[in-house]
């Protein structure tokens, strides 16, 4: 425990900056709030960067979050929690679309979001939890013009050496994200289906870009 | 504006909307347990869309698009001062002492320093805004939320926030105003300030929701919910947890 734990420290202080480093080298023993810590002060620099990031560039958010943020998250699991129940009795290739549909509607709405930052900063909040834990919750704050925003991560440690944490649920001013779309997802499964769902997605992804152009 | 003329063509929709929602009452719900007056609920928030997008969002996007931004966040400043002054006394009732103190402060510092209110000199100073309302208040003290609720013009709300809410117009200092023609007009420019606010929440909303009603609702129980507890001391903060995900 105790080499882990000067392990995660010497990471954070080398690696954290060590942007060349592959991310599974790097995560190995990052603690939940470093991880954290370091994915929202990249994605910021990344979004200063990047005007086409700011003004909302599907393309360009897009790359930020392949390779800023799904690395870290299990994005499996989010969709299933999302999708309820209903999630055992699909088919490894629904299962996959509905995962590709989501991601495609959660990441136009972070591409929007992005749009609103301006000289903002990323604040974390002390971390209650023993080295034990394999679940924990990070919790940070956004402080820019304005009240603050309070941002929840929860995160899981993926079993076996050096996988790291994984996020797979996001808290917004108190609002988890995954819970606020399941009652929307059941409701289209109770009436149409999986299929239903997925074609639900698929077309409001499709409006949803029209309407940007 | 002419506002007596106004008010007895709100009087009659205000009864048409009552009857309406008695003959909500009698349909079934459609099975969520937090909201059983959902076809009426619906129907109201249809309603309050629709005004919304003939009078109050094309207002707000004049005022913002038209008004320079020193001056619209000076508008939000003032109004926020006045919305400090009531949760103040709301983090009181609750006794939370230290958002009171920083409540407090921020109004002593804001009116003074702020011109007004004018400035948020507090926020520069990091004195945060702990905003508390009548129905967090009952909340507190162990009031249930009840079913959700939608209010004609004023949306989303649950049976105790409904109930809160003439306690917190009552003592609201807007409601002071002497002149009825400034005191209304100090409505309508906190109306618009509001939602001039919330216009890019309005679209990313567009965006993110299969079905903006269930979306909003379940959005609105939660941060309801995440205000009363302050997120420390929720007792079901746990018990909402999403399944685990089948591996």
């Amino acid at each position: 425990m105790k080499r882990r734990e000067f392990g995660g420290w010497s990471a954070l202080a080398v690696g954290g900056w060590a942007v060349g480093l592959p991310i599974g080298v790097r995560a190995a023993d990052e603690a939940p709030d470093a991880l954290i810590r370091r994915i929202s002060d990249e994605v910021l620099a990344a979004i200063r960067a990047d005007k086409g990031v700011r003004t909302g560039d599907l393309g360009k958010v897009m790359a930020v979050v392949d390779s800023r943020i799904m690395p870290n998250v299990n994005f499996q699991r989010m969709t299933s929690a999302a999708v309820g129940p209903a999630w055992r009795q699909a088919t490894p290739e629904q299962q996959k679309r509905l995962q590709d549909e989501f991601k495609l509607l959660l990441v136009r709405t972070y591409a929007g979001a992005l749009s609103q930052i301006e000289d903002e900063t990323v604040q974390m909040k002390p971390l209650r939890a023993a080295p034990t834990d394999t679940e924990v919750v990070v919790r940070s704050e956004i402080r820019g013009r304005g009240d603050p925003i309070q941002l929840e991560y929860r995160l899981e440690k993926t079993p076996g050496q050096g996988a790291g944490w994984k996020i797979y649920n996001l808290n917004v001013l108190g609002v988890w994200l995954m819970e606020t779309y399941r009652s929307q997802f059941a409701q289209e499964i109770n009436a149409k289906g999986i299929d239903g769902l997925i074609a639900s997605l698929a077309e409001r992804n499709k409006a949803n870009s029209a309407r940007k152009g | 504006m002419n506002l007596d003329k106004i008010r007895p063509a709100r009087a009659a929709l205000l009864a048409a909307l009552a009857a309406l929602w008695l003959s909500g009452c009698a349909t079934v719900s459609t099975g969520n347990p937090r909201d059983p007056w959902e076809p009426l609920n619906r129907s109201v928030s249809q309603f309050n869309d629709g005004v919304d997008a003939m009078l109050l969002k094309p207002v707000a996007t004049v005022y913002r698009d038209q008004v320079p931004p020193l001056v619209r966040t000076g508008v939000s400043n003032f109004f926020g001062n006045l919305s400090d002054v009531w949760s103040f006394v709301n983090s009181a009732l609750q006794f939370k002492l230290q958002n009171a103190t920083d409540n407090l402060a921020r109004v002593q510092i804001n009116s003074v320093f702020g011109v007004l209110g004018l400035f948020d000199v507090a926020s520069a100073f990091n004195i945060d805004r702990h905003s508390e309302d009548f129905g967090q208040t009952l909340g507190h003290w162990g009031v249930p939320p009840g079913p959700y609720l939608v209010l004609p013009f004023f949306g989303p709300s649950t049976l105790r926030d409904a109930a809160g809410m003439p306690v917190d117009r009552r003592l609201d200092l807007a409601q002071r105003i002497g002149n009825p023609d400034v005191r209304h007009a100090t409505y309508a420019l906190r109306a618009v300030d509001r939602r001039a606010n919330l216009l890019r929440v309005g679209i990313v909303l567009e965006e993110a929701a299969l079905d903006k009603y269930s979306f909003t609702r379940d959005a609105y129980l939660q941060r309801r919910r995440a205000q009363v507890y302050e997120g420390d001391d929720d007792p079901r903060a746990s018990e909402s947890e999403v399944n685990p995900a089948p591996r």
